[in-house]
């Protein structure tokens, strides 16, 4: 049998009922164009909320000190143990190239509580001692001011940076920047306001309704202790962080004369089985969208089966005719197979392309709200999409088809 | 011929391999048509007949070239384009359609779209042309060129079998065979034949 006749056949048919190639072609347009939609959103979707995520420390490693009998069960600090052991000293070693080549940027942290006093309000509020580096390191921001420098988190500078909650709060509508506040009774010159940091950002909820003073300062005056609470080291790049757990652990146990791991009296976590799971669970989110779109396209190739077994009984005449001057079966099967096939791979590549725009388009208009959305488009979504799609027409083509190759044309002579 | 649900059409598509006999024997060139495979059939209905039929039974929305040209579509041996083209075009000269041949189907007269019905079935120039009623659809003048071309055709060797049951187009055949409810009557060679007027067909 000679391929291109019932190529040429159903081209003819297809180019003479536009409106109706059109109609059953738009189910597969639907059905393809939210498979590519839905599949783009989903990964662009995901790549937003790893994005954020990352933002707020998946490439950082903690270091609390005491040890913890796994690294899974809560360190000792936790527990309301103070552990003594754990220096500014060892921080900077920490931050030092030359011990963990690893880390790009460290933050060390003394918590406590205190009343804060201002214009005759007074409130008892947490306050945080950190170092220089706490901008990098956690990505905070400065909306107001500005934050103390390398030289205060040093020389016991009696300044403060606080948070949009707490400059709300003891200032309302007045300026915070420049004026003194109390805490512990001793003067702290404001110097900067955070940017609300919202109730999104992983264990930093508190920033906004806190008191941000230099680590020093915090440890000597406010508390007057000479040790850490904890430390955020800032790795490279996440995959970086076994080897920067490994250096930071190697360097704490030389500095702490420990030659037997079991005896450590700190523990080093990292970020990584969080991000773990925020991607099982965006996975699942985009399968679970994957199949709504599967089920757009099945919806579509029944259409196209119903047109094509609608266009059968319209044609009962016309393939009986067929038959009358010598059409093989196999011919009208492989005319209706090439015309649903035809439609559904027509229908696939607009329906790609309708995806594509649309998806472009939901990111264009996301990206002006202000997101950082980045306008993803898989190459094996769009070969599955339009695989599938040729696939439907045939499988929903092959009983039509068989159908009409059935006929006899003598009853389809006689048909009305 | 015969009068209504004689059975005459259901002979004729049994004849052109349109239907199957339920019973009895249906010898083609001298083989038993009931054991022909479906491939030997819709070769046969290709190549060795042509069909006419009452209602025309052109394609819509196609031209009258697609029209005659659809049996070489399922012809197995030709291929080239030229050779179609030659094919279609002489079809159409012996129903002197040749001047329509890029009008849609839709757009001819009952006569010229019987007519190039017949340009059609003789596209593969087969033994036999089975003509159901052509002239049933059609005025007596449109009627009367039909019945021309098909006498013209008979001439040049093709065999026409027609069936009708007007007695007027009945005597344009040199036999008829009559059919009562399924039976054949009576088989006359026609005395006084009559020869479709010898006027020109319009064009």
């Amino acid at each position: 049998m000679k391929l291109i006749n019932p190529i040429k056949i159903s081209y003819k048919n297809l180019t003479a009922a536009k409106f109706r190639s059109f109609l059953t072609m738009l189910g597969i347009i639907i059905g393809v164009g939210s498979v590519i939609l839905i599949m783009a959103i989903g990964q662009s979707a995901q790549e937003l909320i790893l994005d954020q995520v990352k933002g707020i420390g998946t490439n950082l490693i903690g270091v609390i000190p005491g040890a913890s009998s796994s690294e899974k069960s809560p360190p000792a600090a936790a527990m309301g143990i103070s552990i003594t052991t754990f220096t500014y000293d060892d921080l900077e070693a920490l931050i030092n190239p030359r011990n963990v080549p690893e880390v790009e940027d460290g933050t060390g942290y003394v918590v406590g509580s205190e009343t804060v006093s201002y214009n005759g309000l007074d409130k008892a509020l947490s306050f945080t001692g950190t170092t220089a580096s706490y901008i990098n390191v956690e990505t905070a921001e400065v909306e107001n001011g500005r934050f103390f420098t390398k030289e205060e988190e040093t020389n016991l500078s009696k300044v403060a940076v606080v948070g949009s909650k707490m400059a709300a709060d003891f200032f309302g509508n007045d300026n915070p920047v420049g004026k003194t506040i109390k805490i512990k009774d001793q003067n702290f010159n404001v110097i900067g306001v955070f940017k609300e940091r919202g109730s999104s950002a992983f264990g930093l909820a508190g920033q906004d309704n806190s008191v941000f003073v230099p680590v020093k300062t915090g440890q000597k005056i406010l508390l007057g202790i000479n040790y850490l609470a904890y430390a955020r080291l800032k790795v490279k790049s996440p995959d970086l962080i076994p080897s920067a757990i490994a250096n930071t652990k190697t360097t704490l146990r030389e500095r702490h004369k420990i030659k037997d791991p079991s005896k450590d009296d700190f523990s080093v976590r990292d970020q990584a089985s969080a991000l773990e799971t925020i991607t099982n669970i965006t996975n699942i989110l985009r399968y679970f969208l994957l199949a709504i779109g599967t089920i757009s396209l099945i919806v579509g190739g029944v259409g196209i089966m119903n047109v094509m077994l609608i266009a059968v009984n319209q044609r009962v005449r016309e393939v009986g005719l067929r038959k009358a001057v010598g059409a093989r079966n196999s011919e009208i099967i492989s005319q209706f197979l090439i015309e649903s096939a035809t439609i559904s791979s027509l229908g696939g590549i607009v329906g790609i392309i309708l995806g594509i725009l649309l998806a472009l388009l939901a990111s264009v208009i996301i990206q002006a709200l202000n997101y950082h959305w980045p306008f993803i488009i898989s190459i094996p979504s769009i070969s599955v999409a339009f695989g599938v799609s040729a696939f439907i027409g045939i499988i929903f083509g092959i009983y039509p088809a068989r159908k009409a190759s059935r006929i006899s044309p003598m009853e389809a002579l006689r048909y009305e | 011929m015969g009068p209504s649900g004689s059975g005459k059409s259901t002979l004729m598509q049994m004849l052109g391999f349109l239907d199957h006999p339920t019973s009895g024997k249906y010898l083609f060139e001298g083989e038993d048509a009931g054991k022909f495979s479906e491939e030997k059939l819709s070769y046969i209905r290709n190549q060795k007949i042509g069909f006419v039929f009452q209602t025309f039974n052109l394609l819509p929305r196609t031209t009258v070239f697609e029209n005659v040209e659809l049996p070489l579509l399922y012809d197995r041996g030709e291929t080239s384009q030229k050779k179609v083209q030659e094919k279609v075009e002489n079809a159409l000269k012996s129903v002197s359609m040749e001047h329509r041949v890029n009008y849609l189907s839709s757009q001819l007269s009952g006569g010229e779209k019987q007519r190039v019905a017949i340009a059609r079935a003789l596209v593969n120039n087969p033994d036999i042309i089975f003509a159901d009623e052509p002239t049933g659809n059609l005025d007596s003048k449109s009627g009367t060129q039909i019945l021309k071309i098909l006498q013209q055709l008979n001439r040049q060797g093709h065999t026409i079998i027609l069936v009708t049951h007007e007695t007027f187009t009945a005597q344009h055949a040199e036999r008829i065979i009559y059919i009562r409810d399924g039976q054949i009557v009576a088989d006359d060679i026609v005395k006084d034949r009559k020869v479709a007027a010898d006027e020109e067909i319009l064009k």
